[in-house]
């Protein structure tokens, strides 16, 4: 944004900030650089012609959340920078980070899968923090966790409970689970069981895909599909089928093709996810036609945590009034920590596990369905925590 | 008697005494309906639908009472409500977006939040056209203006600031950072304070008007209820500057403050995500917009209690009362 006049001079004053007016710019009092790593999603065909499929996922989050940060920073004589670095596969992990450190930045906005994730962690400095936007895996919140890992990406845990809560509260408890060959689908199909149990839902049948992922792109493909599904699908009475699919490879073949005539949810049809170019409530619009205008195509989950991770650090900066790497730290896992992310509730990092704390749209393939927490499942804390392992469950030790 | 035989005749006997000779209409906008519902302040009935521009959100008087401007954000424009024939008149060219705006006191001029644009567009009512454009934070929401009519405060969302405003240069003079997702502004009678709610910390920010330092910090905590859902939206200030509520949104409460110590008194049950407040002209009742439960609840004020609540259009957000 371009501001026609400037604002400059931050000074303290008692019991709050006081920003006076000059002719000149803001002069920086100090610099926050942030950088992100990404990494090239492995080629595969996507069942949709429709999924969103850039190469700058993520990258064009953190892009509009450093301008979100630089608008504020303008204000409060805080400057921010964002430096990029791409690989191929988790080998370059390691110089890319030390790069992104090189370059003065502290806070990594991590767009990797888990193992490259894992390998930036291995090459980071100590005093540099990760912010995990991409890997769900529940592991990097339990016994695999870290005092330098924020997950800002909500956890297989969290997504499924999200799901649950919903499907329990439609009375939809009895599930039919189709878990893909992949070992992600295997983790996936784990959360919905783990949520099943939590929320009064019930595996009533379960059922391994089988069919080698074809070429979705095939001229009368629907035939083939219309042969193999319906029998597939056939199983025990049950009123969701539940699908596990993290490869986007089938899950989107099986609506109007199942035996009995049941919604699909889980990675494909009904989904719970952190974001969707369907949600445009509490404002979200704004955020999504700011997007738009950025990036010219829709935002999507990797972007939207990338802005998130981004948003995190430039609002603890601003808060805590500091461009101390540490304090910024400090003040974003600390009690006082509310980040804005266009779901209606305050969000912030769980101190027993580095997760953020945030609602969980439940989402179709074109309009918003619901948002999870569901109002009927109580929590003696904070109803957010009612998604994803609780204090008193987790398997991280955090000092 | 019962004391809840007791309390309802209370209720009755209140409502029927600040029914007395009530001439008051009151207009609410709808956001999921595109409507503005009309109620009759002497029955509390609702008296008439008036179909308006998509996405209707912020809604205010003209300084006689005569004309109800709604911001369209959906159709780019402010309608205007003749409050006699209860018919749109006209529409004004508000600039993207408009979602909140204020008056000035001379009723000539809309101040008004363009949220998609980062800017706050400033409209010459009588030349129908915005005349300046003053750029500010990301996702300008909260607009209030000056008893004296001399300072405009805007709030940002995503940058989470009051921008202190002169009306007479269009320019932009103060930023002060506030508590997250600042919803509305509100000068105090006096014209030395302003007060700025925050929804996602669920806090009021209380500025001086003078030297833009903060002045105080209002906290709501509601007994039972999550503290993530002690949201502060709309904020209300008697003309004696001695009481203000405080809609809390999806807590269901209003809170009730002494406006001079800045102290919580009470809490009212009202209907779900409660967003917006007027005062009765005659300071005797607040209205309250309730998006969630498509009502509006009724609050008597020297009772001090709500007295009613009644059926409007889905997702009311915006209320004003005029004579």
């Amino acid at each position: 944004m371009m501001l026609r006049r400037s604002i400059a001079a931050a000074c303290l004053c008692l019991g709050g900030v006081l920003f006076q007016a000059t002719a000149a710019p803001a002069k920086p009092t100090g610099l926050v650089a942030i950088g992100i790593v990404t990494e090239a999603a492995r080629q595969t065909e996507r069942a949709s012609p429709l999924a969103i499929d850039a190469d700058d996922q993520g990258l064009q989050g953190a892009r509009l959340g450093l301008k979100d940060d630089a608008t504020t920073g303008r204000f409060t004589g805080q400057d921010f920078v964002l430096r990029e670095e791409s690989v191929a596969d988790g080998a370059a992990v390691a110089d890319a980070v030390h790069r992104l450190e090189g370059g003065g930045a502290h806070f990594i906005v991590a767009d990797l899968p888990i193992d490259s994730l894992n390998a930036a962690l291995d090459a980071a400095s100590p005093g540099t923090y990760v912010l995990n936007t991409r890997a769900p895996d529940d592991a990097l919140r339990n016994e695999a966790c870290r005092p330098s890992l924020l997950n800002v990406i909500p956890s297989r845990a969290m997504r499924a409970d999200a799901l649950a809560q919903y499907l329990v509260v439609m009375r939809w408890p009895r599930w039919f689970l189709i878990v893909g060959q992949h070992h992600r689908d295997a983790l996936y199909a784990e959360a919905i069981r783990r949520a099943a149990q939590r929320f009064g839902g019930k595996i009533v049948g379960e059922k391994k895909w089988a069919f080698e992922p074809g070429n979705p792109h095939a001229d009368s493909g629907h035939v083939n599909l219309q042969a193999e599904i319906p029998p597939f699908t056939r199983g025990p009475d049950h009123d969701v089928l539940v699908v596990a699919d993290e490869a986007d490879e089938f899950g989107e073949f099986l609506p109007y093709r199942t035996a009995a005539p049941r919604p699909v949810a889980g990675t494909q049809g009904l989904v719970a996810t952190a974001w969707s170019p369907v949600q445009e409530q509490w404002g979200a619009r704004q955020l999504q036609s700011r997007f738009q205008r950025q990036a010219s195509r829709l935002m999507g989950l990797r972007d939207y945590t990338a802005w998130l991770a981004v948003r995190a650090v430039g609002e603890a900066a601003v808060r805590a009034r500091s461009t101390d790497p540490e304090a910024i730290f400090r003040f974003m896992t600390g009690d006082a920590f509310r980040l804005g992310g266009f779901k209606g509730l305050p969000f912030s990092f769980r101190p027993w596990d580095g997760q953020l704390r945030q609602p969980m749209l439940i989402a179709g393939p074109r309009v918003l369905v619901s948002v999870s927490p569901q109002a009927q499942f109580l929590h003696q804390g904070s109803p957010l925590d009612s998604l994803g392992p609780d204090a008193s469950e987790t398997k991280c030790k955090r000092p | 008697m019962s004391s809840r035989a007791l309390l309802v005749v209370t209720m009755v006997a209140a409502l029927a005494a600040s029914a007395g000779a009530r001439a008051e209409t009151i207009f609410v906008s709808n956001e999921q309906d595109d409507t503005v519902s009309v109620i009759d302040g002497a029955t509390l009935k609702v008296s008439a639908t008036i179909p308006v521009g998509r996405r209707p959100r912020g809604i205010e008087a003209s300084g006689d009472g005569k004309r109800i401007y709604v911001a369209a954000g959906d159709d780019d424009r402010i309608d205007v409500i003749d409050a006699a024939s209860r018919k749109v008149v006209d529409h004004l060219p508000s600039g993207p977006d408009p979602e909140r705006f204020a008056l000035s006191p001379d009723s000539r001029r809309l101040y008004i939040a363009n949220e998609n644009d980062n800017v706050v567009s400033v409209m010459d009512i009588a030349a129908r056209k915005v005349v300046e454009e003053i750029p500010v934070g990301i996702e300008p929401e909260g607009m209030a203006v000056s008893p004296d009519g001399a300072l405009v405060v805007c709030t940002s969302e995503t940058t989470s600031m009051a921008h202190f405003i002169d009306p007479a240069k269009a320019a932009l003079i103060d930023n002060v950072l506030v508590d997250t997702r600042p919803r509305v502004a509100r000068f105090s009678p006096d014209g030395k304070f302003v007060w700025v709610s925050s929804e996602l910390r669920g806090t009021v920010t209380v500025l001086d008007a003078a030297s833009h330092a903060i002045a105080g910090q209002i906290e709501f905590a509601v007994r039972g209820v999550p503290q993530e859902l002690v949201q502060a939206v709309g904020v209300a200030i008697t003309r004696d500057g001695k009481r203000a509520f405080v809609a809390l949104g999806p807590s269901a409460r209003v809170a009730e403050v002494d406006a001079v110590d800045r102290k919580v008194l009470r809490y009212h049950l009202v209907g779900q995500r409660v967003w917006n407040l007027a005062f009765s002209p005659d300071q005797s009742r607040l209205y309250t917009t309730n998006g969630n439960s498509n009502d509006i609840s009724v609050l008597d004020l020297a009772s001090d209690r709500v007295v009613k609540s009644l059926g409007v259009g889905r997702a009311p957000w915006g209320v004003v009362a005029v004579p």
